[in-house]
């Protein structure tokens, strides 16, 4: 009896162990889904002389109680609200605006860089209402940034890329293209259309 | 000698379960790496609304975040009108000061300018609750704000 070799592990429970780890992890996951609308608050020091803005550069959405709409004082649906949206932003009522697509309606914006979009809402109204309406007027600058890279995309050399792409790229740090350049294009558009929502909330 | 008996012949032969931890491990591994422990236990319900226009968050670290809504059915004695949670218990508007401030106590001091506040408020809560939040974060200049909504059709909110 010189020689024994150790007696080998039982390692049949080993499974079991795992398995219950297993378990543990599978009920305490949560697949986070951080998403949302991101936005900026306007700084509480308010500028004391008050900046004067023609009327027609100004769209008013109100939400009341009962989560219905008045766009520019009229009662519309939140299906239509996108496009109303997009009309007004891409008016270019001064002709300033070379590339604007809209009708340049007197009446109406006199480019994007004025036109500013404010979203009035009660205390009653719901949170899921404000959401959509937030969504259809994001959706509605975006859709007017997408058109634009599309059209400046191709002569710095992104070809077919909209603005969301655009931007999903430029964070994403396996993209081997040229970010400076893109970052560039990303900034003019932003600059084409600004986003300037004030959101007011009436007590 | 009958003391190493044959096995009958008719016997299927078990199948080979030596594999199986192997298996379990790889599962168990990748449910690590995704998991993210929940950091709040939610008292309140938090249903939140759909929108398409969604942007990720980028740095999950330099999120705080504020939950609103009515409390669930074993806080029924909160009352049923929607409630905010910080961290693990309900609180008032004007806690949120304090709550910011000691978020971003809680973060080295470079990273501040870069803190989102995240408002992750039940769908059917109403405006005036998620207005307050907002007039309270702008009292303390915390204003780089996300509503977190999951990415689906804005048509799914009102059912």
């Amino acid at each position: 009896m010189a020689k024994r070799s150790a007696p080998e592990v039982n390692a049949g429970s080993m499974a079991d162990i795992a398995f219950l780890l297993l378990i543990f992890f599978l009920v305490t996951t949560t697949m986070e889904k951080d998403s949302g609308i991101t936005r900026k608050l306007p700084p509480m020091e308010e500028s004391e002389e008050d900046v004067i803005i023609k009327q027609k550069n100004i769209f008013t959405v109100l939400i009341n109680n009962k989560d219905q709409l008045l766009v520019e004082d009229e009662i519309m649906e939140l299906e239509d609200l996108r496009t109303a949206a997009v009309a007004f932003l891409d008016n270019g009522g001064d002709g300033s605006c070379d590339y604007c697509n809209g009708v340049r309606d007197e009446s109406s914006s006199d480019n994007p860089d004025k036109a500013i979009i404010s979203l009035k809402n009660l205390r009653e109204t719901s949170y899921a209402q404000y959401i959509s309406v937030q969504n259809e007027l994001v959706g509605a600058y975006n859709e007017l940034r997408n058109k634009r890279a599309l059209q400046l995309g191709p002569s710095s050399g992104f070809r077919d890329m909209n603005f969301i792409e655009m931007q999903k790229k430029y964070k994403d740090v396996k993209w081997p293209g040229n970010k400076t350049k893109l970052k560039e294009v990303i900034d003019r558009i932003k600059l084409e259309y600004p986003q300037k929502l004030s959101e007011v909330q009436e007590q | 000698m009958s003391k190493f008996k044959k096995k009958k012949g008719g016997d299927l032969p078990a199948v080979n379960t030596a594999s199986l931890p192997d298996i379990v491990f790889m599962l168990l591994f990748f449910f690590m790496v995704a998991t993210v422990m929940r950091e709040n236990t939610l008292k309140i319900e938090n249903k939140l609304p759909n929108a398409d226009q969604v942007e990720k968050l980028e740095k999950k670290d330099l999120v705080m975040y504020i939950y609103a809504g009515k409390p669930s059915s074993n806080y029924k004695k909160m009352g049923t009108e929607a409630r905010i949670q910080l961290n693990d218990d309900f609180a008032s508007v004007d806690e949120i000061a304090a709550f910011i401030a000691s978020e971003r106590a809680s973060k080295r001091e470079e990273l501040v300018p870069f803190l989102t506040t995240s408002l992750k408020v039940d769908k059917e809560a109403n405006m005036g609750l998620v207005g307050d939040i907002k007039q309270e974060l702008r009292k303390v200049n915390a204003l780089k704000i996300n509503y977190a909504a999951i990415p689906g059709d804005v048509s799914k909110n009102n059912q």
